[in-house]
């Protein structure tokens, strides 16, 4: 591992989407990804936790550029990546790689799995004739068989849809695995075998992940450290261990509360967050999470937080000013 | 007392005599009033199906046989018309995604009030009463503006609860959740999983939960029914089953949730997948994924065999003269 110098370093993102405007009216944004800094190290797992609607799905996509982020600098491998040419991105696109939520709407349901294999090949310019061998090889890895190659998606359920998802996605060996809710829409017994195969081929292949996910059991078991995003802000990161045990952000508290419980009479204090996620057009001033939060002070209605250290974390709470 | 609902030999099967796939087989079960029965299961096990069949929602290719017996009424045996007058007012049903099963044309203030003109004979300006008071029940702020949005106007969260206001309208004797929450982020799934548990105790209204959470079911079920392939493997209640599981499929899910794994890094999985109903197994449906599996196993269907208080498991490991008959809990 390679401490000294981070495999990806996020600085400042942010992604607006502009809203249609009316002649004379000021522009309006949907601030999905507000000033977020991350760092990753080379073979770490980075989950993102937060409610549907916070930006963590756009902050994957914008990191791969798959959307143009508005502002910031994502440094790769100790490249900018971010000025980068189209072209030049191409290049770069080899050693980042995403994993989609649902198997069932991200294979070609017309294309035999070899042509869907063989696409990332064709489009990074690898000699044909090692097409097979990569296409055999990743396919062996991820616990699919040689003849699989000439069936087509729908003949397959929907673990091993995943599995052929994650071979595309590791053929050409990216160093970064962005996965977007791999393992949301799959069964539990399904879903422990993806998470399984997702850990060995870390293992083996030194892969980093980012693994951005709803479902805080699934990323408590993957990650090494976890972020947790509200309203496209990170209000705080940090250990996988500490941050389970010592949850410090209201939010953080309130979101690993309303995890079900594993047995009816295990007697946990819950926070039930009152109302829904504010809208990003029009975002709360101060906190971002002042309307909800229950321990709520002046200071939060017109302050907003930055991200501070505290117990060795990264949280944005005036409680900890 | 006599249970509210109560299930016997319930089969479903679809398609004709050449291409016959039996779905569900030999299900029974009962609900007492104010009783919360979750039924738990992987998605292909026949758990909505279920459901479907016992409000009478499944399409003509379906045959279904067997009792469905609610307040002592025979409801297989039912005209379409005479069903019409049971749904919604004695049994109502909320489905997974509030997302597609609002209609986008109606009010919400419409929709909800369209169940109990048809059941109530209310005049409208009493049935407008209702709606309001139903919606700031089920938690809705400003339901004198929301009466007058369109569904697409609302998030996930406020749409379940718009749903769960139009189960509850003619204050259903059983309630039909079919994954309620699925959908929904943590956060708001524990405020709609609240509110159910709310009603419940105050219309001491039946619950049927169909989910594959099995932390839901913690929160939420007295007891539980575990289904796979189409059978029912395991009940009994909610921490007997959770804490001392008895049938291996229950085991093996219970142990592939992230939870379980906490100290070990691998997760336990349960190898292969679901089968589909044209390759049902012989024998134990689950014997080629069980890491119990015996030679009896694939060959002879297990019983759903009584084993302790309320609790009844279809497994060969719990059969000592290996012919128990099969039991009705």
């Amino acid at each position: 591992m390679n401490a000294s110098r981070p495999l990806l370093e996020v600085k400042g993102l942010q992604k607006w989407f502009p809203l249609s405007r009316g002649f004379l009216q000021s522009s309006r944004f949907v601030r999905a990804v507000n000033n977020v800094d991350l760092i990753m190290r080379k073979g770490e797992t980075v989950g993102i936790v937060g409610e549907s609607g916070c930006g963590k799905s756009t902050l994957g996509r914008c990191i791969l550029r798959l959307i143009e982020p508005t502002d910031g600098e994502i440094w790769f491998n100790g490249t900018n990546v971010s000025s980068l040419s189209k072209q030049a991105m191409h290049k770069y696109r080899r050693n980042m790689q995403m994993i989609f939520q649902n198997p069932y709407d991200t294979l070609n349901p017309k294309h035999r799995i070899r042509k869907i294999l063989s696409e990332p090949l064709i489009a990074h310019r690898v000699p044909k004739e090692e097409h097979e061998t990569l296409m055999v090889n990743i396919l062996e890895r991820v616990g699919l068989r040689k003849e699989h190659l000439e069936r087509f998606p729908h003949e397959f359920s929907g673990g091993q849809r995943q599995r052929i998802c994650i071979a595309r996605a590791l053929i050409l060996g990216p160093e970064l695995v962005i996965a977007d809710e791999a393992v949301s829409a799959l069964d539990v017994s399904i879903q422990s075998q993806i998470l399984n195969l997702l850990q060995d081929l870390q293992e083996q292949m030194g892969l980093t992940y980012l693994f951005i996910s709803h479902d805080l059991s699934v990323v408590q078991h993957i990650s090494d450290r976890v972020a947790v995003m509200y309203l496209g802000e990170i209000v705080e990161m940090g250990d996988k261990q500490s941050f389970f045990q010592k949850p410090l952000h209201p939010y953080s508290q309130a979101l690993l509360s309303a995890v079900p419980k594993n047995d009816p009479d295990e007697n946990r204090e819950r926070i039930i967050l009152q109302g829904d996620l504010p809208s990003p057009t029009n975002p709360p001033s101060g906190c971002k999470f002042h309307q909800r939060c229950h321990v709520a002070m002046e200071k939060c209605k017109t302050e907003a937080p930055l991200l501070k250290e505290v117990e060795g974390r990264q949280v944005a709470c005036h409680l900890y000013a | 007392m006599k249970p509210l609902l109560e299930v016997d030999n319930l089969c479903i099967s679809f398609g004709n005599q050449a291409t016959m796939r039996h779905v569900v087989e030999n299900v029974s079960f009962h609900v007492h009033a104010g009783e919360s029965l979750g039924i738990v299961g992987e998605s292909g096990c026949g758990k909505s199906i279920t459901s479907l069949a016992i409000m009478r929602l499944l399409g003509g290719n379906s045959r279904v046989s067997g009792q469905i017996r609610l307040n002592n009424k025979e409801l297989l045996s039912l005209s379409e018309n005479q069903m019409r007058t049971i749904r919604g007012k004695d049994t109502a049903m909320i489905f997974q995604d509030p997302m597609t099963s609002l209609n986008p044309l109606l009010t919400i203030g419409k929709q909800i009030g369209e169940v109990m003109e048809q059941h109530d004979n209310l005049p409208r300006d009493e049935v407008k009463k209702c709606v309001l008071e139903l919606l700031t029940r089920v938690g809705i702020p400003r339901a004198d503006e929301i009466y007058h949005e369109y569904p697409h106007r609302l998030s996930g969260g406020m749409r379940q609860r718009v749903m769960i206001a139009m189960a509850i309208a003619c204050q259903p004797l059983l309630l039909l959740a079919d994954e309620p929450t699925t959908a929904l982020d943590v956060t708001i799934q524990a405020q709609i999983l609240d509110l159910l548990q709310k009603i419940r105790k105050e219309n001491r209204m039946a619950l049927i939960m169909i989910t594959h959470d099995l932390g839901v079911v913690a929160e939420v079920c007295d007891r539980v029914m575990v289904m796979y392939a189409g059978q029912v493997m395991e009940t009994a209640d909610v921490r007997t089953l959770l804490r001392t599981p008895m049938h291996p499929y229950t085991k093996a899910l219970m142990m592939s949730r992230p939870q379980s794994a906490k100290e070990n890094r691998r997760l336990n999985t349960i190898p292969g997948s679901v089968p589909s109903p044209e390759h049902f197994p012989n024998g134990c449906r689950f014997a080629p994924r069980c890491d119990q599996v015996m030679p009896i196993c694939y060959e002879k269907t297990p019983a759903l065999a009584p084993a302790g208080e309320g609790s009844a498991c279809r497994c060969w490991l719990y059969d000592e003269n290996k012919e128990s008959k099969e039991v009705l809990v």
